[in-house]
């Protein structure tokens, strides 16, 4: 308890100021700014100063903009304490109650996608639910370059999320043929292309595709062989969660990878944070796994592809079923899932905005093409975060 | 991904064995008229008919039942074909100057309904012979064949060319007797001064045997010149200097006289006496249809007879201006002349007499005349030469095809009612009785139960087909055009042009005469038949078509002329907005029309607005109609005749579909626009292409690179669906089934539909007296309660990919019975116990409620086109059945899933994928088999069933061994001859796949990519999957590849950065 008394607020470097909030209670107390410690450590000292020693927590914290982000590993925890000026504010909640907000309707999930610091002003909307941010699941994921440790240097496997947004995908494919390095010298061989890119689009938005670049895989499955019109289909059928493997035209700049070893082992993994929930089972690419030696440690071969993520995708994919009638039940399926009681009738949902992410992922792109090492870095720190959080 | 599921689970052995049993993919049969026929051949001796096309296939035809199927490596137009009288062998001549000799010989024993048969035959090719010319194109002219003889001795043919000689080969060994070629040079020499002129005489137009003195040939050269050959001593016996271009000639049967056609659509006869070396006039010379210019006689025939005046056959020789344009063959016999006048071009004809040499007379008894379009054969006994129905090869495009429907298992008194209609429509026609080609034995058992293929046509009319066998013969013909007012008023109803007496042609000059059935002229194209559904148990029967209109129709077995109940069903409900600017609905008669005994039309129901109807549902135990446009779909009694729903699809976006189909202006200036810009387009990267620099050969061939990628500029856009694409709202199914929508505890009857959108609308009815449900319990006896339908359910499937079928799958998964299966007892009742499960299959996956996903698209870069729920016997087991998903897609494959599991059990290559029409037109039967139509008038029949298959078994008997030489023999496959004109590559892998299917369906693995999610044809969790050594090594090697290519990539990354285009 001595280590909650309040300390003047010296707003000197060393240290950080805490305040933190669970349920209606507020306990202040303050950290090293340069050794925070780890996560279950900060963990543990959170249980500690609320008295709650059994009770299983969601930690968030406001960030510079107000938004409300997750602590739940060392990198979030470390980049919360770095960025906290002057004072870090943390919001904690009982897991159960947040699992029972973020529930698995799909539609209300959609709703809440758009992060908004609610909690920060509570007394401004009491009627919303509200909006908490926890797990890395149960955020929006955005567009993003996936699987640098496991794909060869040459090739980029890009993720793009269109969910909830107005943008179109905005591109197109056409036809080509790429020259491969053969023994027999140059060999011509037919391949899918990217050929023109639409402003504004979420392709161009991103910056992750461009022109000429050679499409290798769409979700998995690899081009070689398939008619144009045929992956069309697929990208197509697999719009809501496009997962392209591409040979940039461009191959400046292609992400570096780190030394290996030493700074890799926490970091190399983007999904590091989401381990302990995702289970043992892990989806991977085959075609590529050969090169995951290259990465640091031969449990990250395989990632990226969390089982629960995948559930959740489904879960996104998942149809719209509108019982009419009060008393009607679905017969063929399980009505908790999928009934949607309080809609009388069918809306397109696709008006729902997001306005604010985009935003972001476009000034964290600009700021990271400044300088090719720099750029590197933030292709690294980009990939960490993968599917996780924002750019 | 599937790789550690293949680690894990490896494959079921049992597994795939029951799927050895249980599957199998053949191409069977073509049924139907040969698309683009280019040549017709007639062995006397066999009597067997055969036919070839223009991409290279022969058809051998004898008795019902009885065909063989060949097909040439080369996909070049058969353009003469020669039988080896007796032998079962016969020459074709194809397009590009090569003989290909054709032998029948046996295949191996088959199992054909329980019981081996022996003796089947197949054709196949033995030898094919080009024959010498120097290289260069001139020469190549020079010995191009235009002609061919068999002498009668059967050894020896005989070759003429387009230069004028004539060569001879040894039979069967297709080998060139050097020593006794005719070169043109020879006959010159013999020719009068005044006749030679110095020119040359002509390609060889005609060859022919003397009838009574074997050895003699008849050569006609197209100058005029006939020479009467002498090929033992090798010497002109008699010279006919012909003045006339000269196009065919005939022998009479006693060898004194022959006639030669003409290009001035004359023919003369000529006199063979002896003792006059040169003969310079015929003894007489008729130009039939002068005295105006006339068109060719190509071809003429001269048959006596024992009256002592001969028929005359002949093709063309119309009067130039007037009937330039008719397709005609004339039959003349003294007074008696006819002109038939065809609808199609003639390719040729024969007709069938006596050929022992001891007979006096021909005595012909019919002709065959092969059109392009069809096959006609009049009866030459008969006076006034009447024709005879065809039992094969019937022309099924007489109007287009524009829908098919397949009923299998047909009630024997159904069948036997529509037999009896189609004998009243067929009126005074002799039976197949005399049927002048019955070559052959069809060993083919009889069919275990009758099957119907239904066709709906261009014109308004469905034909019923049986298509239980081999032969695919017309049963009854319905026309809907009765129904309604059309510019020719169908007063009575329409019979075969044939049929007609020409009363009113009789004064007319030449006396034509309309032969055949081929029209492809409609008289209304909004009497097409889109959609056809039949209850087999009620015979109720629902034809709807390409105005709106949905025609309900009862079998009756008397003429009746009863009213047509009317009504108008506006499917846009409260819409506003939207004008309908295509065609007007179709004008109901309102006198009451005669209905002749069969199908007769009890209700008409009018879609408003008139679009063409995209699906329709029957049930008919609860008397109710589903129908569905691009606009909505509507739900109709046909018992209290009332309209009980209607609902609109639209979405509020679409504006194409309000305005139908004729204003589609600005997607077309859309178009023009883009292709003007692409033109300017290339136009100015034309320009500027740089000047050559060589500096490096990099560049160069960067440059040629880019050049090559600028060519074909084509690109897809990559877009999800959206709500508001065009067209939208089309209903693409619908379909009734008792099940549970309202709740758990109660079934009822219900009807789903689905949209282009990925909508699905889920209706509760409620039927009076029908059903368990709720209905009951108010009382089934209160008579005048209307049926109700009630919203129950709506679902957006979230990918908006068009919803091709829906089906109600029991609490065992199995399809729920068609109507009035269940309720009397003909099908195993569906299990009610259990909950049921919706099957909801989309362009780009299939779906079984919200249990299984197989997401077909996002997977292979396919899209479902076609799905069907098929019961697959096993050749094994008896009783033993599966239900399968059969799913055909726009790639022209068929992929077979377990249902409700939906696991990938087998993949077929089927169609071919640019063969649009072929993929649109597949019908699926219940018991594994299916149809597509491989060209306008030929369907492909096809078996998915290791049981259920029908394909021709048939015997000749021949005097020579059936066994081929050895080499050949190896190659009688065990499947039949697959030939299909149309699609020759596509036959080859056919074969390809169906000899090795059993490799492939035992290590699925090998034979799809290892990613593809198929490849693990049928992985049950259950299974240990114990790894055998095979396994392990084809694990290993895969990865060594894997590991291969990423090395071969980054060396290739390496060192080609040079060469990328940035």
């Amino acid at each position: 308890m001595n280590k909650t008394h309040r300390v003047p607020s010296n707003r000197s470097l060393s240290t950080v100021e805490v305040k933190s909030k669970f349920g209606a209670e507020f306990r202040r107390f303050s950290l090293e700014r340069s050794k925070p410690g780890r996560f279950d450590e900060f963990y543990g000292l959170l249980q500690h100063v609320h008295h709650i020693p059994n009770v299983e927590l969601l930690v968030g914290y406001a960030d510079v903009h107000g938004d409300l982000l997750p602590i739940n590993n060392d990198d979030n925890y470390h980049k919360a304490i770095s960025t906290a000026s002057p004072l870090l504010r943390l919001f904690l909640q009982r897991k159960e109650e947040a699992d029972y907000t973020f529930g698995t309707n799909s539609l209300t999930r959609k709703k809440n996608t758009v992060l908004s610091a609610v909690l920060l002003r509570p007394d401004a909307t009491r009627k919303k639910p509200p909006v908490i941010i926890s797990l890395p699941r149960d955020f929006r994921p955005v567009s993003s370059i996936i699987d640098v440790d496991i794909l060869p240097e040459t090739h980029r496997r890009v993720r793009l999320y269109k969910h909830g947004q107005e943008k179109p995908l905005g591109f197109y494919i056409r036809d080509g043929s790429s020259v491969r390095v053969t023994p027999q010298g140059l060999e011509k061989v037919p391949g899918i292309f990217i050929s023109r890119m639409v402003p504004g689009g979420l392709a161009e938005s991103t910056g992750l595709l461009a022109v000429n670049d050679e499409v290798l895989e769409v979700n998995g499955i690899e081009v070689v062989g398939k008619s144009l019109d045929q992956v069309t289909d697929m990208m197509i059928a697999n719009s809501h969660n496009l997962i392209i493997t591409v040979k940039p035209a461009n191959q400046r700049n292609n992400v570096v990878r780190g030394g290996g070893g030493g700074g890799g082992g926490g970091t190399a993994s983007g999904s590091s944070g989401r381990s302990s929930d995702s289970g043992a089972s892990y989806y991977g690419y085959s075609s590529h796994g050969g090169v995951g030696a290259a990465a640091p440690a031969p449990s990250h071969i395989i990632q990226n592809f969390p089982v629960g993520e995948l559930e959740s995708e489904e879960e996104d994919d998942e149809d719209l079923v509108i019982e009419v009638g009060g008393e009607a039940e679905s017969a063929g399926r399980d009505p908790a899932d999928y009934g949607m009681p309080s809609l009388p009738r069918y809306e397109p949902h696709l008006n729902l905005r997001t306005p604010s992410a985009l935003s972001v992922n476009g000034a964290a792109l600009a700021s990271g093409s400044s300088g090719p090492p720099n750029r590197a870095a933030e292709m690294r720190s980009l990939e960490e975060d993968g599917t996780v959080i924002t750019l | 991904m599937m790789k550690f599921r293949f680690r894990r689970q490896g494959t079921d052995p049992q597994r795939e064995k029951i799927k050895q049993e249980l599957f199998a993919f053949n191409k069977t049969v073509e049924h139907g008229f040969p698309h683009q026929p280019s040549a017709l051949a007639f062995d006397p001796k066999l009597e067997l008919m055969a036919i070839g096309t223009k991409s290279g296939a022969i058809k051998v035809y004898g008795s019902p039942g009885v065909e063989f199927t060949g097909l040439h490596a080369d996909t070049t137009a058969v353009t003469q074909i020669h039988f080896l009288p007796g032998q079962g062998r016969l020459l074709s001549l194809l397009d590009d100057n090569t003989l290909h000799l054709w032998e029948l010989v046996a295949g191996a024993p088959r199992d054909a309904g329980g019981a081996k048969r022996e003796g089947v035959v197949c054709l196949e090719e033995v030898d094919c012979y080009s024959l010498p010319g120097r290289p260069g194109i001139e020469s190549c002219s020079a010995t191009r064949v235009t002609v061919l003889l068999l002498m009668r001795s059967g050894d020896l043919l005989c070759v003429g060319t387009e230069g004028g000689g004539v060569y001879f080969l040894e039979l069967p060994r297709l080998s060139l007797k050097e020593s006794q070629t005719l070169l043109q040079d020879q006959i010159i020499q013999s020719l009068p001064d005044d006749y030679r002129c110095g020119k040359s005489l002509g390609p060889v137009e005609s060859l022919q045997e003397h009838p009574q003195r074997p050895g003699k040939l008849l050569i006609g050269y197209s100058r005029g010149l006939v020479v009467l050959w002498e090929s033992t001593s090798r010497r002109v016996e008699q010279l006919f200097l012909g003045k006339q271009q000269l196009e065919s000639l005939v022998w009479e049967r006693s060898g004194n006289l022959f006639v030669s056609s003409h290009n001035d659509g004359g023919y003369s006869v000529w006199a063979v006496t002896t003792g006059n070396n040169v003969i310079h006039q015929p003894v007489s010379s008729t130009i039939p249809y002068g005295p105006f210019p006339c068109k060719a006689i190509n071809k003429i025939l001269w048959r006596t007879t024992q009256t002592g005046s001969p028929v005359v056959l002949y093709s063309g020789g119309m009067p130039r201006a007037s009937y330039g344009d008719r397709h005609c063959l004339t039959i003349q016999q003294d007074k008696e002349h006819v002109t038939l006048d065809f609808t199609s071009r003639v390719i040729d004809f024969f007709t069938v007499h006596g050929v022992e040499q001891d007979e006096e007379f021909d005595e012909p008894s019919a002709v065959v005349v092969l059109l392009e379009e069809e096959l006609v054969v009049m009866d030459l006994r008969t006076p006034g030469w009447p024709s005879l129905p065809t039992p094969y090869l019937a022309p099924l495009h007489s109007s287009a095809i524009t829908c098919s429907f397949h009923v299998s298992g047909v009630p024997p008194k159904l069948w036997e009612r529509l037999a009896n209609a189609g004998r009243a429509q067929q009126g005074r026609q002799p039976a197949h009785g005399s049927w002048p080609i019955c070559g052959g034995k069809n060993l083919a058992p009889p069919p275990k139960n009758q099957e119907l293929l239904l066709t709906g046509h261009e014109d308004g009319t469905v034909r019923f087909w049986d298509a239980s066998g081999v032969a695919l013969t017309p049963l009854y013909k319905l026309s809907t055009a009765n129904v309604f007012h059309t510019d020719c008023d169908p007063s009575d109803d329409p019979q075969d042009p044939s049929d007609d007496p020409d009363m009113q042609q009789e004064e007319e000059w030449p006396p034509f005469r309309k032969v055949g059935c081929f029209d492809p002229y409609s008289d209304d194209p909004r009497l097409a038949i889109q959609k056809i559904s039949l209850c087999k148990y009620s015979n109720k029967l629902v034809v709807a078509g390409t105005a709106g209109q949905v025609i309900v129709l009862g079998l009756s077995d008397e003429r009746s002329a009863h009213p047509v109940d009317v009504s108008v069903v506006d499917l846009l409900q409260d819409r506003e907005g939207f004008t309908w600017k295509g065609h007007d609905r179709l004008e109901p008669r309102l006198k009451p029309a005669s209905f002749p005994p069969g199908f007769q039309p009890l209700v008409l129901v009018q879609c408003v607005p008139p679009a063409s109807v995209t699906a329709v549902a029957l049930h008919a135990e609860w008397n109710l109609i589903s129908f569905g446009t691009s606009h909505g779909f509507g739900l109709f009694d046909y018992h209290r005749r009332n309209a009980v729903l209607a609902r609109c699809t639209l979405h509020p976006n679409d504006s194409l579909a309000m305005e139908g189909p004729l204003s589609r202006v600005k997607s077309l200036k859309k178009s023009l626009r883009q292709s003007f810009r692409r033109i300017r387009k290339s136009r100015v990267s034309g320009k500027k292409r740089p000047v050559a620099t060589p500096t490096s050969k990099v560049q160069e061939a960067n440059a040629a690179l880019a050049e090559q990628e600028d060519v074909a500029p084509i690109q897809r856009r990559i877009e999800p669906r959206s709500a508001d694409d065009s067209l939208s709202g089309v209903v693409r199914c619908l379909c009734f089934a008792d099940t549970f929508l309202r709740d758990g505890t109660h079934h009822g009857a219900t009807l789903w539909a689905g949209t282009n959108s990925g909508s699905v609308y889920a209706y509760a009815l409620e039927v009076p007296g029908v059903g368990s449900g709720r209905a009951c319990e108010r009382g089934a006896g209160e008579g005048g309660v209307c049926v109700e339908a009630v919203l129950g359910k709506e679902i957006q499937l979230m990918h908006r990919a068009p919803v091709v079928s829906i089906c109600v799958l029991d609490g065992r998964g199995k399809p729920l019975p068609d109507p009035y299966e269940a309720s009397q007892d003909l099908a195993i009742a569906p299990d009610m116990a259990n909950a049921h499960s919706v099957l909801i299959a989309s362009e780009e996956q299939l779906k079984v409620s919200a249990k299984t996903k197989f997401k077909l698209t996002a997977h292979e870069g396919c899209r479902v086109r076609r799905v069907a729920l098929v019961a697959f016997g096993s050749v094994a087991q008896e009783d033993y059945c599966e239900h399968t998903l059969v799913c055909l897609t726009n790639l022209g494959d068929m992929h077979l899933f377990s249902i409700p599991g939906l696991r990938p059990q087998v993949r077929y290559d089927c169609i071919r994928k640019e063969d649009i029409s072929g993929i649109a037109s597949c019908v699926f039967t219940k018991n594994g088999q299916g149809f597509y139509l491989i060209s306008p008038s030929e369907y492909e029949r096809f078996s998915l069933s290791a049981k259920t298959l029908t394909e021709p078994l048939c015997s000749v008997q021949l005097d020579r061994p059936l066994h081929a030489t050895p080499a050949s023999d190896s190659t009688a496959t065990t499947t039949p001859p697959q030939a299909n004109g149309t699609h020759k590559n596509h036959v080859g892998q056919a074969e390809g796949r169906s000899e090795e299917s059993p490799s492939a369906l035992s290590s699925p693995i090998l034979d799809t990519p290892l990613d593809s999610p198929l490849s693990c044809a049928d992985l049950t969790l259950d299974s240990t999957g114990e790894i055998t050594v095979e396994d392990v090594r084809d694990f290993l090697t895969t990865v060594d590849e894997a590991e291969n290519n990423l090395k071969n990539i980054k060396e290739e990354e390496g060192r080609s950065t040079g060469i990328l285009i940035n």
